[in-house]
């Protein structure tokens, strides 16, 4: 005669679901992948360098990493051959006034009409320090994503296949807030 | 004290910043999981930087030394 053998009484509770987990057993938990974003907003080489520089050392460090390019700062990332692009004569003025690609990217002061970069490059040469575009090329290797700003490519007139290759699909304003609010470090560069 | 086995070394030599942690992120993944990657670079901020590049990878910095101005790295993949 046992009080639990009685329908109806308080004394019934429900056992917890029974343990059915038949997957791969749990491993150690793994640290959740970190997260950086950089706006690269300028095309010159002073600003183009730490972008690359930080983005390249992010994802050496397993970092995932993403840059917006927008702005003056599309513009190292147009095709080194493009000489002059957009559709109207004030696109084509833009690309002629600032020539497009990596390899023609200028410094925002003493410029002296190329003397400066010419004295940049051949320093950086005799330090060992990787060019631009050795940069872009790490970067992507290592898995960084360019996201070209799409409003600038309309401005500017650039189309896709002006840009190099390998960049992630064009994205607006409200795409990059979004990642910068679920990043764990942004930057405006 | 076990002897260090290197399954891969890296000549960073030369190069600046952040190149020998781009070619170290690189080459780790042609190592297996426990085994020994040595760098060998001239840039003195390579001292600090494969400390946190270290710390931010989880793989370990077994040993760190310096002779004749080239650095040396071992680092056991995670």
């Amino acid at each position: 005669m046992s009080l639990l053998t009685e329908p109806g009484t308080a004394t019934e509770t429900r056992s917890p679901e029974p343990f059915a987990y038949d997957g791969p057993a749990p491993s150690e938990p793994e640290a959740p992948t970190k997260e950086l974003i950089i706006v690269n907003w300028s095309g010159e080489y002073d600003r183009v360098m730490p972008t690359l520089i930080l983005a390249s050392s992010a994802a050496a460090s397993g970092v995932r990493t993403k840059v917006f390019v927008t702005f003056w700062g599309l513009l190292p990332f147009v095709k080194d051959q493009r000489r002059i692009t957009g559709e109207n004569w004030m696109q084509k003025m833009l690309s002629f006034m600032q020539r497009p690609g990596i390899h023609h990217v200028k410094l925002s002061k003493m410029n002296f009409l190329g003397m400066g970069p010419w004295m940049m490059n051949t320093l950086s040469k005799k330090y060992h320090v990787a060019s631009p575009a050795e940069l872009l090329e790490a970067c992507q290797a290592l898995g960084v994503e360019f996201i070209p700003c799409q409003m600038t490519m309309d401005m500017f007139g650039l189309k896709p296949e002006d840009m190099i290759d390998g960049l992630g699909e064009p994205a607006g304003a409200a795409t990059v807030v979004e990642l910068m609010a679920n990043a764990d470090a942004s930057l405006f560069i | 004290m076990t002897t260090l086995e290197i399954s891969l070394t890296v000549d960073a030599k030369g190069l600046s910043c952040p190149m020998p942690i781009v070619k170290t992120a690189q080459a780790i993944q042609r190592v297996a999981s426990g085994q020994l990657l040595e760098v060998l670079a001239t840039d003195p901020g390579s001292v600090k930087d494969f400390a946190a590049w270290s710390r931010s990878t989880g793989n370990e910095l077994v040993a760190s030394s310096q002779e004749g101005g080239v650095y040396r790295f071992v680092i056991r993949r995670k």
